[in-house]
């Protein structure tokens, strides 16, 4: 019992400490940033970004690459450790979860900042026309979000009552909610059945609705006649290239959640150890889809690929493509061939460079292939031959990232970020309190 | 007084659609009651454009001229029946004028920087010499922009055009990631506001409006007028030839030419034709050049 006390204690949700409300007030002021420069952006239209007619797209679409990436996490984690019965996944498939849900939300929400009408979003549901690739996201999308909400209710249900039994004297309020949300949960042997069930086919379904979205996310680009884009390695590249920036994402996210919450005794450096093998395996294979993608066509290259590829390896986007390379893939692959480099304070470096490289990634990705069209760029100002985002693309941009670290920060503020119930059975101590509800 | 002006243009709109012979059975009935203009009360049953029937006394059916508003952007899907436009480019007989793209311009109430047409300067590789090439919407039969519209704002027409529905255009310019050839163009700010009040076609292309694609349009509005676009009639030098594949006839305004002449004794070709796109616009190789390459875009514009 003082075990089970102790656990609750040590999982339950927080008040945000003074750390915590400086977070959130900073978060909230980059928002707010971000929502004036959404709506000069509305008033002015498009032009108050860096983007014109040849560099049509730029960090709006990169950044929705990146959270659909991102999101990539709750297949790769909770789905495919489930059906491989990996033990270990227990203290971060919560945070999977979240990071699931925050970017998949923020991935639907940062391609409507793109669009040069959105007044007229709706047109999309009128005239929708089942050929294009947008009408594919438009209907992966939403499903994806309905999938990694219910991936992350569906386990959460025992946690509420425990939650709501554990703050019914100190927090009968928020007690509550727990309760409301919770939906009469009880655990009884039917219950956990059809719970059991229900997360046995949501894990199954992740995977295939997960692949589907990085590979729509990867098919906006190879339909096109891009140099660059037109790939047919580009689906398998994308989805490869989720489950490292997914994972990075993840390593980061549990990094920060173990130091704040001292969680140490839960997420223990053999947790760490396994994330870090797990994620050096998909830098692996991100490597090798990265060399089919840029190395291979140097042998083949016609001229203007030719001309995209010098400008990636020694031109105008060699800094972008190396950081992306080095930092974002070969360094982190190094480091975490090797025990040390799998300890959890070198971890959280190399979750932020895979994290950062993979960012920019995305726009190494989306940019170049724009400016390097099959017919000459003329008769248009000098600066459209360039791309670098304005001060209104950085600020919306980074209220889009600030806003997928507030609704994680605040799932965590109101969630056991480590399932308690399925730690508590795991432990063991469980079996009494159950035997006791029960007769 | 709006009640009058109702029922004019709907009448006037019903025989519209009878002089574009879609009523086949009763033309013949309202042609007579046209000519004989009785004043005896007996009425005519005729078929509206949305499929009702109507029934209107003979005295109210009058003969008109071919009305010349701008298309709807409904009847702007349609295509000019029993045509199949083509433009074949002269790139022997350019010399960057770039009077084209001022009429284009100035047509389409466009600014500099989002012109419809672009005169590209030109070089194959290092040992070939340098030419000019008048590049604008290629209209292509197999259009990579129409495949990824996710509204159906941008369109191919059974008379060979491509145009865009800028009241449907969403904005997300996946039409110009698309386009192999940089066709497009974007409404990044507000465009000129001059021509606010004239109605929307996208058979004319304007106003223009913010947020939403543009491009060239092969100028349908003065097709349905038979007269050429506005950039084959203002080219000093008789650069392009545009006509009617069906016909198989082409002219520069100056004089017309069998297209598959034309295309056979000079060679003419389609522009990347690898991408299988299909293009509309023929291109006949810079050989035997009216004018020296020049750089200065001063000297080339008088002509």
């Amino acid at each position: 019992m003082k075990n089970y006390d102790t656990l609750i204690n040590d999982l339950a949700p927080r008040k945000f400490g003074r750390r915590g409300t400086i977070w959130v007030f900073l978060l909230v002021l980059v928002i707010i940033a971000g929502v004036i420069a959404y709506i000069d952006q509305i008033r002015k239209g498009l032009v108050v970004t860096n983007l014109r007619d040849y560099a049509l797209w730029g960090i709006y679409i990169s950044n929705f690459v990146f959270f659909v990436a991102t999101s990539f996490v709750g297949s790769a984690t909770v789905a495919v450790l489930r059906l491989t019965k990996n033990k270990w996944r227990t203290p971060v498939v919560r945070i999977a979860e979240i990071i699931t849900l925050a970017s998949i939300i923020m991935a639907g929400f940062t391609i409507v900042l793109d669009m040069g009408r959105p007044d007229r979003l709706m047109n999309l549901f009128i005239h929708a026309r089942l050929q294009s690739p947008i009408t594919w996201d438009v209907i992966i999308i939403p499903t994806s979000i309905v999938l990694s909400f219910l991936m992350l209710y569906f386990p959460l249900l025992p946690d509420l009552k425990v939650l709501k039994k554990a703050f019914a004297k100190s927090r009968p309020g928020l007690s509550k909610w727990y309760g409301k949300f919770g939906l009469n949960w009880s655990g009884s042997k039917k219950q956990k059945a059809i719970q059991q069930k229900s997360i046995k086919i949501i894990a199954v379904m992740a995977i295939p609705v997960g692949i589907m979205l990085q590979t729509i996310d990867a098919w906006l680009f190879s339909t096109t006649y891009r140099v660059g884009w037109d790939s047919t390695n580009m689906g398998a590249y994308f989805i490869s290239g989720a489950f490292v920036a997914g994972l990075g994402a993840l390593i980061t996210v549990v990094f920060v959640i173990r130091y704040v919450r001292k969680l140490e005794h839960y997420i223990t450096e053999y947790h760490f150890d396994k994330l870090g093998k797990f994620l050096a395996l998909t830098c692996l294979v991100y490597l090798y889809f990265n060399i089919n993608e840029y190395v291979i066509p140097i042998f083949t290259a016609p001229v203007e690929e030719e001309i995209h590829l010098n400008a990636l390896i020694y031109g105008e986007y060699a800094g972008l493509f190396w950081f992306s390379q080095v930092v974002g893939l070969l360094l982190p692959l190094i480091i975490l061939l090797f025990k040390a480099g799998r300890k959890p304070r070198a971890m959280f470096i190399v979750g932020l460079m895979v994290v950062i490289g993979s960012w920019w990634k995305r726009y190494v990705i989306v940019t170049p292939t724009l400016l390097h069209p099959f017919l000459p760029i003329e008769g248009v100002p000098e600066s459209w031959q360039h791309y670098f985002p304005s001060v209104h693309e950085w600020l919306i941009t980074s209220a889009t990232l600030a806003m997928a670290l507030l609704i994680i920060t605040l799932f965590v503020r109101y969630l056991p970020v480590i399932p308690i119930q399925r730690t508590a059975e795991e432990k063991g101590y469980l079996t009494k309190i159950d035997k006791k509800e029960e007769s | 007084m709006e009640n009058d002006t109702n029922q004019d243009s709907s009448r006037r709109k019903f025989l519209k659609n009878l002089s574009a012979g879609s009523m086949i059975t009763l033309t013949g009935m309202a042609c007579t009651s046209v000519s004989c203009k009785q004043n005896s009360g007996e009425k005519t049953t005729l078929m509206t454009t949305d499929g009702k029937l109507v029934q209107v006394s003979n005295s109210e059916i009058e003969a008109m001229e071919h009305q010349h508003h701008p298309a709807t952007p409904a009847e702007a899907r349609e295509g000019i029946p029993g045509k199949k436009f083509v433009m074949v480019v002269d790139l022997a007989k350019c010399k960057n004028a770039k009077k084209c793209v001022e009429a284009c311009d100035h047509t389409h109430n466009l600014t500099p920087d989002r012109p419809y047409i672009k005169v590209l300067e030109m070089q194959d590789n290092e040992k070939s010499a340098p030419y000019w090439m008048p590049k604008k919407c290629f209209q292509c039969d197999n259009p990579p922009c129409v495949k990824v519209c996710p509204v159906g704002a941008t369109y191919k027409r059974t008379d060979g055009i491509v145009l865009v529905d800028n009241e449907r255009c969403i904005g997300c310019r996946f039409c110009m990631a698309a386009c192999p050839y940089s066709a497009r163009v974007f409404n990044w700010g507000e465009p000129p506001r001059e021509d606010e009040n004239i109605p929307y076609s996208p058979e004319t292309s304007v106003p223009s409006k913010i947020g939403t694609v543009g491009k060239c349009d092969f100028c349908p509005d003065m097709l349905r007028q038979n007269k050429l676009p506005h950039c084959v009639t203002s080219c000093p030098n008789g650069v392009i030839y545009f006509g009617d594949e069906i016909d198989d006839t082409v002219t520069n305004g100056v004089e017309t030419v069998r297209l598959s002449t034309l295309l056979k004794e000079k060679a003419g070709y389609r522009y990347m034709e690898e991408l299988g796109t299909k293009p509309r616009v023929y291109y006949l190789p810079p050989v035997d050049r009216l004018f020296p390459f020049e750089k200065d875009t001063e000297l080339n514009s008088e002509s």
